[in-house]
């Protein structure tokens, strides 16, 4: 098997598993529970918290857990809306984030709120510049991912985090689910307010995220009740999943120290390889983009889920732009947004890495893909 | 290759003590500051009696930056650069330097002092020839001499020459271990953690004292404390915490002493139980989160009666502060957020409903001499479970491995 789905769900570390198997046996207990159990699961909690914060260089109280991702950004975006309302009810965001981010958008505007959807360059890109004219005294909320999923661009977060600085009515939530173990940021550094990440997406398990909130932002919580994270979100807390995050989390970020300069050195090899093949154009921008999202378009008249079907045939498995989005037959958000045209959109394949994949799965994988291409070539004619 | 920061220079807090105990002071501060950057091996400090280097070797400089700031006994520090005592290699130095800062749009000035007399330049030389090398090689960057964003400090040594742009303030106070070792006691609210830090930066090593009573305080309690523990461990590194079976004593109490007084009697028997442990550990002295004020342990008649049961020095680092006061540094050391959960802890668990403010020394002890507390307090003390705390290791080690 040839993995090339990473930006889609990673493959949980096997470390990662013995844990959540661990606390989901031995420490099952409910964290609010007064007796020596219930201590332990919120002993176990609270450590996970602490590494988590210590990893992204923030403060444990600023650890929110939530179910994954989409809560995250849910949460993020209709929390400040509800809760900053009577500030103004302007936010800005661009035409290439994740549906977590763009769909609540959307629910705002039918309830009243204005939503500005900033236009990307070819290299699917916004500028501080851009942010800057599109922002209003009502402004309260921009939204803007750090590493795009579909095409892997890295957006300018710092310097959109510095122009944000000068306004302090407006908060600054970033999307990492992406970037975190792969593109370093800094959130305190960069004036970020409010961050995504999601463990599956660095080999942690599905059903445990993280809304990172600095300490002074004040949301309306989506999920009432018991008053658990710190009257943030309700709901018993998915302990083992969470301790699996953590553990997942540092073990990523060690792969990151270690490897970061292979998993370059592996992408600018696959792109290399990649441009070996005539019949498809490479929608990643060469520089500017994270280590490890390739997309490319195939040839026209080629269908890319019949080119993702022909792959997994030789076990390699790769995605149709996004993997959420790959089950409707839509053009491409992103290579939209970039100005690649519809046609060219439709028909996008995303390779997309992580540190275990290797250089010398390139030369199979590629092979497969052309004769992939040959086979629907003779298809179509 | 690109020049980068490859040291940070320290410069020491309040050490003005002379000869041999400076040496004693400037070796445990460097001895604090390596057990604080073991996790990173490749750096290496050389000391000297003014000042102390930490070569970086390659290790990053923001997270040493950020654990340095909790050392005490450093004054200042700054991340530097070192270079030959030639001309040339200083300018291109004290470039590179300020190169690595967010220049644009700021001022400068070059300091140069020359330590080293036989080095040819004369330090307003040097701040002429580097200062109009930095402003020819840079954009966007001019001169200010009275009130600089970026001081471009030169020290031309004999054993080579130090570049320095910023001074990051250090924690100050003297090195934790000069002063000796006194015994805190430990309560889980708000006062005591920040007493403990206050003791720790005037260079006392603290043991921590914790009074425990099952089942009327919840192993929750007992966390809470050691949580506190290790939030003080960033300052002081390893602290041992004796966790203090007091039901029995406490029991005793509540039914030997007529209820407006058991709170003072409680109060006497955990000093003396502290004064105990302090013995058998070879502390000097007592910290206590005590300041005056008007509940009833801490108006000056009830200090008096409680101080009452020993000779050793009590420290009270809080004494003369306000309340607000005291928060803002528990919020600072980050013990605030500990303190206000809401465990009973034994203070609370009996308290009566009037106790008195203006206790009398005199009915105190004829109240306890009715009761025979030395056995219970004997078998308290030796009941004491001790426990290390690490600031990097967890105490939870049947949880290490699923991190």
């Amino acid at each position: 098997m040839i993995y090339l789905d990473n930006s889609a769900t990673t493959k949980p570390f096997p470390e990662v598993i013995d844990s959540f198997v661990k606390v989901a046996t031995d420490y099952f207990a409910n964290p609010s529970s007064l007796h020596e159990l219930g201590m332990k699961a919120e002993r176990l909690l609270t450590q996970a918290r602490e590494q988590i914060a210590a990893m992204l260089r923030v403060k444990a109280n600023e650890v929110v857990f939530t179910s994954g991702g989409t809560e995250a950004n849910n949460f993020a975006i209709k929390g400040v809306a509800w809760q900053y309302r009577r500030r103004g009810r302007h936010i800005i965001t661009t035409e290439i984030e994740h549906p977590s981010v763009a769909e609540p958008c959307r629910q705002l505007e039918e309830l009243g709120f204005e939503v500005t959807y900033l236009p990307v360059d070819r290299n699917g890109r916004v500028s501080a510049e851009q942010v800057e004219r599109a922002l209003r005294d009502d402004t309260i909320l921009v939204s803007i991912m750090h590493v795009n999923n579909e095409v892997g661009t890295v957006q300018p977060i710092e310097e959109i985090g510095a122009l944000l600085a000068r306004y302090p009515k407006t908060l600054f939530h970033v999307d990492r689910v992406q970037g975190i173990s792969k593109v370093p940021l800094d959130l305190k550094k960069a004036g970020v307010d409010l961050s995504t990440i999601s463990a599956h997406k660095f080999h942690g398990l599905r059903g445990a995220g993280v809304l990172y909130v600095r300490e002074g932002v004040r949301l309306t919580s989506l999920i009432a009740g018991g008053g658990q994270e710190m009257r943030l979100r309700s709901g018993t807390e998915n302990v083992a999943a969470i301790v699996a995050m953590a553990k997942a989390l540092r073990l990523a970020m060690e792969r990151y120290e270690r490897e970061i300069d292979r998993l370059k050195a592996l992408k600018d090899e696959w792109r290399t390889a990649l441009s070996t093949i005539p019949e498809i154009e490479i929608n990643t921008p060469r520089d500017g983009a994270a280590p490890h999202i390739i997309n490319f378009s195939l040839k026209r008249g080629m269908k890319p889920e019949v080119f993702v079907h022909e792959l997994a045939k030789s076990g390699i498995y790769v995605s149709t732009t996004s993997a959420c989005s790959s089950k409707k037959k839509a053009p491409s958000k992103t290579l939209v947004a970039m100005g690649l045209g519809e046609d060219r959109a439709e028909r996008g394949i995303r390779v997309s890495l992580s540190f275990d994949n290797t250089s010398e799965e390139i030369a199979p994988a590629v092979a497969a893909m052309k004769q992939a291409i040959k086979t629907l070539s003779e298809v179509t004619g | 290759m690109e020049m980068k920061y490859d040291r940070i220079l320290i410069r020491y807090g309040e050490m003005t003590t002379k000869g041999k105990n400076r040496n004693i002071f400037v070796r445990r501060l460097k001895n604090n500051i390596a057990r604080k950057l073991q996790a990173f091996p490749r750096i290496k400090i050389e000391y000297m009696r003014d000042r102390m280097y930490i070569l970086l070797n390659g290790e990053p400089h923001e997270p040493i930056i950020d654990k340095l700031k909790t050392v005490f006994g450093i004054h200042s520090f700054s991340l530097a650069m070192k270079c030959e005592n030639d001309l040339a290699a200083i300018k291109e130095t004290a470039l590179a330097a300020v190169r690595q800062l967010p220049y644009k749009g700021k001022t400068f000035k070059v300091s140069a002092r020359r330590v080293d007399k036989q080095f040819p330049y004369r330090s307003d030389e040097l701040n002429h020839e580097v200062g109009a090398h930095i402003l020819r090689q840079t954009e966007d960057l001019t001169v200010n001499v009275r009130q600089p964003d970026i001081d471009v400090r030169i020290e031309v040594r004999q054993d080579g020459t130090y570049v320095t742009c910023h001074d990051i303030f250090g924690a100050g106070g003297l090195p934790v271990g000069t002063s000796g070792k006194a015994m805190l006691m430990l309560s889980g609210g708000i006062d005591s953690p920040v007493a403990g830090y206050l003791a720790m930066k005037r260079g006392l090593e603290i043991e921590a004292v914790h009074f425990f009573s099952p089942p009327f305080t919840s192993e929750r309690a007992k966390q809470k404390v050691i949580d506190l523990v290790r939030k003080l461990t960033a300052y002081g590194g390893k602290i041992k915490l004796h966790i203090v079976p007091f039901t029995e004593v406490q029991q005793a109490i509540y039914q030997g002493v007529p209820n407006e007084y058991s709170l003072i009697s409680t109060r006497r028997a955990m000093l003396k139980i502290t004064d105990a442990l302090r013995r058998r550990q070879r502390g000097l002295a007592i910290v206590t989160g005590e300041s005056l004020g008007q509940v009833a342990s801490q108006t000056l008649e009830s200090m008096y009666v409680i101080n009452e049961v020993t000779n050793t020095p009590v420290l009270r680092p809080l004494i003369s502060m306000d309340k607000m006061e005291i928060i803002e540094i528990a919020k600072q050391i980050d013990t605030h957020d500990i303190s206000i959960l809401p465990y009973e802890d034994c203070c609370t668990i009996f308290t009566p409903r009037a106790p008195k403010t203006k206790p009398k020394k005199e009915k105190v002890l004829q109240h306890e001499s009715q009761l025979d507390l030395a056995p219970l307090l004997e078998k308290a003390i030796n009941e004491t479970e001790t426990i290390v705390i690490d600031e990097e290791a967890g105490q939870a080690d049947e949880f290490t491995a699923l991190f």
